[in-house]
């Protein structure tokens, strides 16, 4: 009886909370009454309903929306931060603030033209306001669109900690990182699985002597032969780049490309690594950034491409910087030039709120004292409403 | 050649007095601490001493001796040998020397105090006063409860504000020396005095026995607020900690916003105990979100300037609080300037205190 007076006074409250939205997630509506009326806990000012992205608006601004645990391993192989990883494995359950940054970002994407070369968007801020997180997003929104996603989850990593550099074969002065490339091929197959077999090549790609993928062929024989011969790995992301590039604005079969990089800073600085004479390696001269690169300039259409900076990751840059100049570098800039900047801040005070909920929800803030007034005013003055530094010091609490 | 005698050599410097009251052989025919002068003219001839310093004497007469020493004592005392100020500044006889005892017999050995041959005679004469008074007080009152006139609320001493005597100022009394249980019976006696309702009467006894303690925070400056063009209240502090030095502006009506050295405070300070360190005074007093605050801060490491901030804070926040909370702070260490600092490597060790690795052979 208490149950069902209890149900009803939620769902009056609900209607007064969040008005219809239009038409095409009207279900969601009832969907939502019959949830409230087998959990009325569900109820949250923080969380919301609307796991679509394509759907959210700015009434869902500082609401968490749940990523479906049957996307998260295909969409999101590899480009989470790892925090955030372990955060998704405690919590069981993968929960995205939607923020403006990110909204902005899809609301450009929707209304592009898409026959025009392609637009780039790069998000900049301080260190640990959230970048990765909005790029993160916007990847979801592509993928539940049905857009090809290439998601590169750090540039950095193609530029330092090299175990093996091979001199490439298709190039005589450029050097090719085998481990890397295999890896990142194995993630895009799982990223995009039900692309491969409907891309068919446009040329024919000879690897050695014996070895040819003929034209006609899917891609997904293409990345599979990459992730088996992992000498021609680099060589095979390069052929892969290429044919996405010229298949991506096209009008029969024709899907949209997102390309997503996230430390895109990375690609137009300095390298960590050396050559046997021990002279430093440009980035140029290494086969995977050679053909990233190209990627992004926009010579092509029918996509778009998202970038993040990154301080964290990268080589040779002051840990006070964060505007696009200072971590591109002139040469970078150019390269980026023209962009659409978009910047991340740190939290805004409903932000944080909505955060700070979370973490009591899930019961991750233990201690008793982090439950009163007092305790938020402290956690806002210890970390500045900084989104990273608030969860390292949540961690512990 | 004539030997110093030895009254000579004594003339003008503090006599060797025996310290002990028990000497016998000589001490009753000395008094105690003779009063000294303070002249530093003394009559010293060398010649007396060293036999053949004839030439060395002649020097010391001549002209150019004579121009040497003036100049030495132009730089030596500016303002001149026999100025007021140029006096060797020497401390009050009672002050080098400890107080001792008078004579305690008289000419036919039997000594004055009955209590003598106990050996502490001050100290048990004053735990006999005080036995006496305390049953003086209680006879006074069975006397008023005999009259019908006794009440438990008579005026009692005022024990606020002070402490009993210590007992090296004890000592210092009676000039006598007392062990640890004597210092605590004493004060057991007292205590016992002060139980009894009418003890109000043996007040001045009992005040001569404590002493005043400092108020502490009635040291503390407070600076008035200043307002600026906007009329927004700010008040600056300083601080320093272990070689680093802090500035501070404190405003009010601000959203908790705080810039050091231009920067972030989340980025110049990424460990969260620095952070804490700031915090600790705005949470102390519960204004959090209050203040906004400009630092600027160099020296030491980024412990000590989280250290020199606090101390800053704390002080600059002196203006905007009452006199009750001010103490509140001096009692919970924010506006003590911490003290240590590095100390020194000594010679003969790796360290300040780690020795060398010691080898047995």
């Amino acid at each position: 009886m208490a149950l069902h007076r209890l149900s009803f006074r939620l769902r009056q409250t609900v209607a007064q909370v969040r008005p219809l939205h239009g038409s095409g997630c009207g279900q969601q509506q009832e969907a939502v009454g019959m949830e409230l009326e087998t959990r009325p806990e569900t109820l949250s000012i923080f969380r919301t309903q609307e796991n679509d992205p394509a759907c959210q608006s700015e009434q869902h601004l500082g609401q968490y929306y749940t990523v479906p645990p049957s996307h998260f391993h295909t969409v999101f192989p590899h480009g989470l931060p790892p925090r955030y990883q372990q955060q998704v494995k405690t919590f069981n359950e993968g929960c995205v603030m939607v923020r403006q940054p990110a909204l902005e970002l899809i609301s450009h994407l929707k209304r592009a033209d898409y026959s025009k070369p392609t637009m780039r968007y790069l998000l900049y801020g301080v260190k640990g306001s959230g970048k990765t997180m909005s790029l993160c997003h916007t990847v979801h929104y592509c993928s539940t669109q049905g857009w090809l996603v290439l998601h590169i989850p750090d540039a950095h990593l193609w530029v330092k900690n090299c175990k093996e550099l091979l001199p490439s074969s298709y190039h005589a002065s450029r050097f090719d990182q085998p481990i890397q490339a295999s890896n990142w091929l194995r993630n895009f197959r799982t990223t995009n699985e039900h692309f491969l077999s409907k891309i068919k090549l446009r040329q024919r790609y000879v690897w050695t002597k014996r070895e040819s993928t003929e034209e006609g062929r899917p891609l997904g024989e293409l990345v599979d032969m990459g992730v088996s011969r992992v000498k021609s790995s680099s060589d095979v992301v390069g052929a892969v780049l290429k044919e996405l590039r010229l298949q991506a604005g096209g009008t029969e079969g024709g899907f949209r490309l997102a390309v997503a990089v996230d430390g895109v800073n990375g690609l137009w600085g300095r390298t960590t690594l050396k050559k046997e004479d021990k002279s430093p390696v440009a980035p140029e001269e290494l086969t995977l950034v050679h053909n990233l690169r190209k990627m992004i300039n926009n010579d092509w259409c029918g996509g778009a491409v998202i970038a993040t900076l990154s301080q964290t990751g990268s080589l040779y840059a002051p840990s006070s910087a964060y505007l696009p100049q200072e971590l591109l570098g002139e040469e970078g800039f150019d390269s980026m030039d023209p962009f659409v900047p978009v910047p991340v801040s740190l939290y805004s005070e409903k932000e944080f709120e909505s955060c700070y909920l979370y973490y009591l929800d899930r019961h991750w803030l233990q201690h008793p004292h982090s439950r009163t007034e007092e305790g938020k005013k402290e956690l806002i003055f210890l970390s500045n409403r900084n989104p990273s530094v608030l969860e390292r010091l949540c961690a512990f609490l | 050649m004539n030997r110093l005698s030895g009254e000579e050599w004594q003339g003008g410097h503090y006599l060797s007095v025996p310290l002990s009251s028990h000497t016998h052989t000589n001490a009753h025919l000395q008094r105690h601490t003779r009063t000294h002068t303070h002249t530093h003219t003394h009559t010293f001839t060398l010649s007396r001493v060293v036999p053949s310093v004839a030439a060395l004497m002649t020097w010391l007469h001549s002209a150019a001796f004579t121009r040497r020493l003036a100049r030495s004592i132009a730089y030596l005392f500016p303002s001149g040998l026999f100025d007021n100020k140029a006096k060797p500044l020497m401390k009050h006889p009672d002050e080098v020397f400890p107080k001792q005892r008078a004579v305690q017999w008289g000419a036919d050995g039997r000594p004055f105090h009955f209590l003598f041959y106990t050996g502490k005679q001050s100290y048990y004469s004053l735990m006999h006063d005080t036995f006496t008074k305390a049953l003086a007080v209680e006879k006074h009152q069975d006397r008023l409860r005999g009259k019908g006139l006794f009440t438990q609320d008579a005026k009692q001493i005022s024990l606020v504000g002070s402490r009993w005597l210590l007992k090296e100022e004890l000592e210092e009394l009676l000039v006598e020396t007392i062990s640890d249980h004597d210092y605590a019976r004493f004060i057991q006696l007292m205590e016992r005095l002060l139980s009894l309702p009418y003890c109000s009467a043996e007040e001045d006894f009992v005040q001569r026995y404590r002493r005043q303690l400092e108020i502490q925070s009635s040291k503390q400056q407070v600076q008035p607020l200043q307002y600026d063009q906007h009329g927004v209240a700010y008040s600056t502090g300083d601080g320093r900690r272990k070689t680093a030095t802090g500035t501070v502006l404190l405003r009010d009506s601000g959203s908790g916003s705080i810039s050091i050295n231009g920067t972030n405070y989340v980025h110049y300070f990424p460990v969260l105990q620095d952070r804490e360190q700031l915090m600790f005074p705005l949470h102390f007093m519960g204004v959090l979100g209050r203040f906004d605050m400009q630092c600027s801060v160099s020296g030491g490491g980024h412990s000590s300037q989280a250290g020199a901030l606090r101390l800053a804070i704390s002080r600059a926040m002196l203006s905007f609080l009452s006199e009750g909370q001010v103490e509140t702070m001096r009692q919970a260490g924010l506006l003590t300037p911490d003290p240590r600092i590095k100390e020194r490597k000594k010679p003969g060790q790796e360290g300040a205190r780690r020795k060398f690795t010691w080898k047995k052979r």
